[in-house]
């Protein structure tokens, strides 16, 4: 039982962390522009694919650096040229804009790489196991994705915090027309923070790729579940995105470990099990297989007994 | 949307150039592919287009059937019943009156309801379909068509045979179900759970798991439960990326149990399983694999990976689906279903490994010999190996087609 739980914390920390280099830069887009951005787990799959072709011509290291700078760059250009022009209609403008971005970027990826998952593969400088524990081995490079997520958030946090532009950035979040009044470039923080944002998320597919599998479908998969960090965190907070994610990160894994369902909870109250009758799946249904939908529950529930989200200070 | 492949377009234009241009517009028997080829299970469906094509060719290189040339043509389903039916009305305004799917029961599942429907409403129009790997045994039972032929050994057969050998290995005490969560997933626990108490009183099942289908990318919490339940053996129909990466999070984690499976011969499963070293601890349960000893199925090995990259031939059912057809079509002199559909019900095959086989006729069911091999280094008169491990398929038991026949509950309505 021991290491079952310790294995699923780790899994669960690792996925939770994995969330939280999407999730921080969502958060802070959506609240300084008031905008959900559609395409940011898009951002990742592009992190993913350039990292694994970087990889190809160079190697593992340098597409570490190399995939989330450019991919930045063209988080920075979509602002710049795509988002500030529709800014102008309107907010939902904006979203249908992100909104269609995501299918452009998945058909380009297609066009690109295929629609077969491509053979991204762990660098064989981390293909090791890390340690051993009650006879199971836990891979160096799941390792590797924990450390450096931990230090780039320990690295965002210190300069949201901590630095010039992370005050002028925290001040924008709310209120921007004072800020340039004081003679900042709004828009350009504007641009620094969507750069950086898609930046982060590149870096989470580039490392992401070869643990998970590198595939079209890819932003697919995990652009709902970001949302929902990002609203159970509540907008703009980075310690709010930080706690939703490792929550939604363990939940998730630890919901896969219990094997509990309703009818085992008649049971224990000492009442039959139904086993008849159209909803006798129901009863049967264990929390491993609805743990997919706890997120989306948690989504609904807080939205109606906490708008703001668990850190959050504004509805939108 | 009909993704003709350029290799049937080079194919046919090498053909006709061969022939000298005889017959400018010669009609083609259109052979209608339906089976995913994008998203996670696409390395599946890619590699069953390569052994359709392959065979194709063969067949129009005899000569073809009743003096025309088969063509392929391929449509992505995405895994998707509603897909699937789509992709079968569009096969079918191309012309197409043979269809085959293979990957995913419910996918099988609305082809056959499509199938029924279709010729209800057509008649003089009728299309048959071919199935060459959807194995929930409802499609040959309760749900059996005149119209559905299947040439895999369903699920509770190939749970049958290898149940059958588990039941003579006493080493294993706990065992731990893992499937996909869906009808084929379910009728493989069902199956399992059944067989398993009652050939193995003995045996405590410690885990019956069903995850979403083709939606995980990581398991390693699906092996650290494993590895907690302290089971000693794992049974599995997973097939695609579901038994690779399940396979390759074991891998990483070091989890050493025996692994009683349908289809961890596909991509990505042997190289997990040499990198993990279970040696001699992976079964599966096939028709047949590379390492069969005959010259023939040698050869034919042989031939296949040459054009094919190097990947090994996975489904000898679609060899005998193939060439059973087209000895219906000829020996029928039709190319129309509901002509030759006739010839193949309980139509004698001789497989490529020597012994016979034959489609029942009562549920349009498939029967053969079926084999239980396990991954192990290339050794003996062992040839092939797997992915370039130097590991191969090895038979460990084979049950003769008689210990398959399980019975049918079928009650085939014949059209009139």
């Amino acid at each position: 039982m021991l290491e079952l739980v310790i294995f699923s914390t780790l899994n669960g920390v690792l996925y939770g962390m994995l969330l939280f280099l999407l999730a921080s830069g969502l958060t802070l887009i959506f609240s300084m522009m008031g905008v959900l951005n559609f395409a940011h787990a898009s951002f990742y799959m592009l992190g993913a694919y350039f990292g694994f072709q970087l990889s190809q011509w160079l190697n593992f290291w340098t597409a570490l650096i190399v995939a989330p700078v450019l991919v930045g760059l063209i988080g920075a250009g979509v602002e710049r040229w795509g988002l500030r022009t529709v800014h102008k209609w309107g907010h939902v403008a904006e979203l249908l804009f992100t909104f269609g971005l995501a299918f452009v970027i998945e058909e380009l990826v297609q066009m690109v790489w295929g629609k077969l998952p491509v053979d991204y593969r762990v660098p064989p400088l981390l293909d090791f196991p890390a340690f051993e524990l009650f006879g199971t081995t836990y891979p160096a490079f799941r390792m590797f994705m924990l450390l450096i997520s931990v230090a780039i958030f320990l690295v965002l946090l210190m300069v949201l915090t901590r630095s010039r532009i992370g005050l002028i950035i925290q001040a924008a979040l709310s209120h921007p027309n004072m800020v340039a009044m004081l003679g900042h470039n709004v828009p350009k923080v504007f641009m620094l923070v969507f750069g950086c944002g898609c930046g982060l998320a590149a870096i989470a597919g580039v490392i992401a790729g070869p643990a998970l599998v590198t595939q079209p479908s890819m932003a697919h998969v995990l652009g709902p579940i970001l949302f929902v960090v990002v609203v159970f965190g509540g907008l703009g907070s980075l310690p709010g995105a930080f706690i939703a994610s490792l929550l939604i990160g363990l939940i998730q894994t630890f919901a896969i470990a219990i094997n509990y369902s309703l009818g085992d909870a008649l049971a224990s109250l000492g009442m039959a099990r139904p086993l008849q009758g159209v909803l006798s799946d129901l009863w049967q249904v264990t929390v491993a297989q609805i743990g997919p939908v706890v997120p989306y529950l948690m989504l609904v529930l807080i939205l109606v007994f906490r708008p703001t989200g668990l850190m959050g200070t504004r509805e939108s | 949307m009909p993704t003709r492949r350029y290799g049937t377009g080079l194919a046919v234009a090498a053909l006709a150039a061969g022939l000298g241009l005889a017959a400018p517009a010669m009609a083609q028997v259109k052979i209608a592919f339906i089976d995913p080829l994008s998203g996670a299970m696409a390395p599946i469906g890619e590699h069953g287009v390569k052994h359709f094509q392959y065979m194709i060719d063969k067949i129009n290189a005899k000569g073809g059937v009743n003096g025309q040339k088969m063509e392929l043509i391929t449509f992505d389903n995405k895994l998707s019943p509603q897909e699937t039916v789509i992709a079968a009305q569009k096969a079918i305004d191309a012309g197409a009156r043979i269809l085959t799917l293979g990957n995913g029961s419910g996918a099988a599942a609305a082809m056959i309801d499509f199938v029924n429907k279709h010729n209800d409403r057509n008649p003089g129009k009728e299309v048959v379909y071919l199935n060459y790997a959807a194995v929930d045994p409802a499609f040959t039972n309760d749900k059996c068509s005149y119209w559905h032929f299947r040439w895999d050994a369903h699920s509770d057969i190939k749970m049958q045979a290898l149940t059958s050998y588990m039941k003579g290995k006493p080493g294993i005490k706990k065992v731990y179900l893992i499937n996909q969560d869906y009808s084929f997933g379910h009728a493989v626990r069902k199956a399992a759970n059944e067989m398993v108490k009652a050939k193995r009183p003995d045996v405590q099942i410690v885990g019956d798991e069903l995850h979403p289908l083709a939606k995980i990318t990581d398991f390693a919490p699906y092996v650290a439960k494993i590895k907690a339940s302290g089971a000693d053996s794992v049974i599995t129909g997973n097939w695609g990326s579901d038994i690779a990466l399940l396979l390759k999070a074991a891998a990483d984690a070091n989890l050493q149990v025996d692994w009683y499976t349908y289809y961890a011969g596909g991509a990505g499963g042997p190289t997990a399983i040499k990198q993990t070293g279970l040696k001699d601890r992976v079964f599966q349960i096939t028709e047949g694999h590379a390492n069969v000893n005959t010259p023939e199925n040698h050869a034919w090995e042989q031939d296949f990976r040459k054009k094919s990259a190097g990947q090994g031939w996975w489904y000898p059912r679609v060899r005998n689906e193939m060439e059973m057809l087209a000895k219906a079509m000829n020996e029928a002199k039709s190319n129309n279903p509901k002509v030759f559909a006739e010839k193949l019900r309980g139509m004698k095959y001789k497989l490529i490994y020597g012994t016979e086989a034959y489609m029942r006729a009562e549920d349009h069911q498939f029967f053969q010999d079926m084999y239980i091999s396990n991954l192990t280094p290339l050794a003996g008169d062992m040839k092939f190996d797997e992915e370039n491990t130097g590991w191969g398929w090895r038979t460990a038991a084979k049950i003769p087609m008689g210990n398959t026949d399980v019975p049918t509950t079928c009650k085939m309505a014949k059209p009139s």
